[in-house]
């Protein structure tokens, strides 16, 4: 198999990571307020004493609602070592995905070969950095949500 | 030996992407596949470095969550769920097409021709269908708070 023939198969199984990971978390942000899975947000759910999250913005006095992006909810999330691994499989496949799928448009305008090179080297090296960056605040995110205390 | 790139000029440049010319409507999907993509890589760039505020403290977190409200932040959003939306469901067509489902049996190039992208289109059709249920459910859902 040739080389882009792998990268493209790549592309494609990173999309069907992407395709489940991004619905989980579709449906954790954005489908909430119709499909509710207590494990998704687990301080919207339940028997969460309210008045002990102030750090869960203003929002949740006003209107008595946690929302998906309150802290009591990323606190929530953030604990568990499933959701940290399941973010960093997320970041790796849509990276990938992402950038593989710029690299290929822009060289449908037939670059010549040092750009092509050049592009390409760029898009690895922001890919890679974003990566090591993203991983590292999905570790870091753990630890101190486990470290938080109400 | 290896075959080697002629490279010949990409002469229709940017309409070559936009344009769907007389490929029909399934063109057109491609295109819209392409600037959602586009849209939502430029939104996951930022979004990475946005959250990670979350690695630093609960206060950096309601500090970022606090920059990025309101209902310019919201609406833009919601673009992006709906961008989405359409990239996922159209990419899982996209999927199956590649696998060669949905496109039919080979058939004798007898006159008549007949293309395979009639055969296809209820698949492009059922495709639309479930990204508009999904966008409606994000819809009520997001503007429901």
């Amino acid at each position: 198999m040739m080389r882009d023939q792998k990268l493209w198969a790549w592309h494609l199984i990173a999309g069907a990571v992407i395709l489940i990971f991004l619905g989980v978390h579709m449906l954790t942000m954005h489908m909430e307020g119709v499909i509710k899975i207590q494990s998704l947000n687990p301080a919207s759910v339940g028997h969460v004493d309210k008045a002990k999250i102030p750090q869960a913005g203003d929002r949740t006095s006003d209107e008595g609602d946690i929302h998906p992006i309150d802290w009591a909810n990323v606190r929530a999330r953030g604990v568990r070592t499933l959701y940290m691994t399941g973010y960093i499989v997320l970041l790796g496949a849509a990276l990938f995905h992402g950038l593989y799928g710029l690299r290929n448009i822009l060289f449908e305008l037939n670059p010549a070969v040092w750009l092509k090179k050049t592009l390409s080297a760029l898009l690895l090296l922001l890919g890679l950095g974003l990566f090591v960056y993203g991983a590292w605040a999905a570790v870091m995110a753990r630890a101190v949500a486990r470290a938080w205390k109400m | 030996m290896a075959l080697k790139s002629k490279g010949f000029p990409n002469r229709l440049g940017i309409w070559g992407w936009l344009g769907g010319g007389r490929w029909g409507a399934e063109r057109y999907l491609y295109t819209l596949h392409r600037l959602t993509g586009l849209g939502l890589l430029a939104y996951f760039l930022l979004h990475i470095v946005v959250t990670s505020a979350r690695a630093f403290s609960d206060a950096a977190w309601s500090r970022a969550m606090s920059q990025v409200s309101g209902p310019f932040f919201k609406f833009g959003e919601y673009l992006v769920f709906l961008a989405f939306c359409f990239h996922a469901i159209n990419g899982i067509r996209l999927g199956l097409v590649e696998l060669g489902i949905a496109v039919g049996k080979p058939i004798e190039p007898v006159y008549p021709y007949r293309t395979s992208v009639d055969v296809q289109r209820p698949l492009a059709l059922a495709a639309l269908a479930t990204a508009f249920v999904l966008a409606v459910i994000g819809t009520i859902s997001m503007w429901s708070d």
